[in-house]
């Protein structure tokens, strides 16, 4: 009860909370089309053809949408990993904060970059 | 005819006075459908050996003193029944993650202080005096805490959380409970001397949703359900804080 001090965790928790969301309502689709609808031939292999590719992420609602899915499903897996780690009985303490949602942030930037700065 | 079978009840056993380490003793107990475990241990004590301790009250899930590990599993000792554990054998360890006193009783100070920490009662500014009558409450706003009144301070769940097994310093679930408990009251106006405690890292972010404390409790208080609905409060005081300027309380 001495230290009381107030936790960062609520950033953290949004984060994982939002990217919560989003792995469980966007990413079983992909896996659906990626995995399943396009091997399958449910879908014609030009759906998910280059070309399409290309335009979904020239197109700047395209590539937001992208960059939500990939940063905060990040963000989500990040977070779990870090605290599963303590569950098991390693305590990262401030070092797996640093690792993990610094590979969360460098993750987020460079989908930024790939997607906002470096397409033409 | 009497039912009358025999189940062997392993016994974690220490004297802090005579031994070095917890051991185990094993007894040889007759039971019928009606025997708790409460009542195996009771058996043991007038019959078999005087000297095991454990602590125990009410005998029917009220008082919450009874709590130990049943097979690894934290349970009320008057609620869990030795036919369900026939005809294999049961082994009774005290109540995990709290220091033994002695045989099965465990020292809850840890614990009690925590609960006091939480200032489990009704805060009012100002109280109002008795001539204005009592404070009147929906059944909605009732609604609201009722569910974490339950709880009889068993500390099943505090056996039950890896998190507060790892680091003692988090503040627990049945305390947490309590504390939403008084933060959700209607009649209430303590909050804001409650939440630098759950904004805290030993408060509701020690909390990793396991999930094992609302399964283990004999009351249905869910004290998951409560941490997680103050990671929400939580939440939106610290980034209200910024918006408004008495929007958050700052530690
Ligand atoms: S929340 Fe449930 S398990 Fe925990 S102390 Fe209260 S009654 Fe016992
Ligand atoms: S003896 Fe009171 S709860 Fe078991």
């Amino acid at each position: 009860m001495k230290r009381m001090k107030r936790s960062n965790e609520p950033i953290f928790w949004s984060l994982f909370g939002a990217g919560g969301v989003v792995a469980s309502m966007v990413a079983p689709a992909l896996v659906f089309i990626t995995g399943l609808a396009l091997p399958l031939g449910l879908l014609a292999p030009e759906a998910l053809g280059y070309e399409r590719m290309r335009a979904l992420v020239g197109s700047l609602p395209g590539a937001l949408l992208l960059f939500v899915v990939i940063s905060l499903t990040l963000w989500h897996t990040m977070h779990r990993i870090n605290h599963s780690l303590h569950d098991v009985g390693i305590n990262a303490g401030l070092a797996g904060k640093v690792v993990f949602y610094g590979l969360a942030f460098v993750g987020t930037v460079a989908t930024a970059y790939f997607l906002f700065v470096a397409r033409r | 005819m009497p039912d009358r079978r025999e189940i062997d009840i392993e016994v974690m056993r220490y004297n802090p006075e005579t031994d070095s380490e917890p051991h185990m003793q094993t007894f040889r107990v007759p039971f019928d459908e009606d025997t708790s475990v409460l009542m195996g241990l009771q058996y043991i004590k007038d019959h078999l050996d005087g000297s095991l301790t454990f602590r125990w009250s009410c005998r029917m899930a009220v008082c919450g003193s009874c709590g130990k590990m049943v097979n690894g599993v934290p349970k009320l000792s008057c609620k869990a029944f030795l036919r369900a554990y026939y005809p294999g054998k049961l082994r009774i360890e005290p109540l995990e993650h709290f220091p033994i006193v002695r045989d099965l009783a465990v020292d809850q100070t840890d614990f009690l202080e925590k609960l006091e920490a939480v200032k489990p009662w009704i805060i009012r500014k100002e109280e109002k005096p008795l001539s204005e009558g009592t404070y009147l409450q929906t059944p909605e706003e009732m609604a609201d805490y009722q569910q974490f009144s339950s709880c009889i301070n068993c500390l099943l769940c505090y056996s039950a959380c890896p998190q507060y097994g790892l680091d003692n310093a988090f503040t627990g679930p049945a305390a947490l409970s309590l504390l939403h408990r008084y933060n959700a009251d209607s009649r209430d106006e303590g909050k804001s001397e409650r939440m630098p405690l759950v904004n805290s890292e030993e408060g509701v972010w020690g909390c990793t949703l396991v999930g094992y404390c609302s399964e283990v409790c004999p009351k249905q208080v869910d004290p998951a359900a409560a941490v997680n609905r103050n990671k929400v409060n939580s939440t939106m005081d610290y980034f209200l804080r910024f918006l408004t300027p008495r929007g958050g309380v700052d530690s």
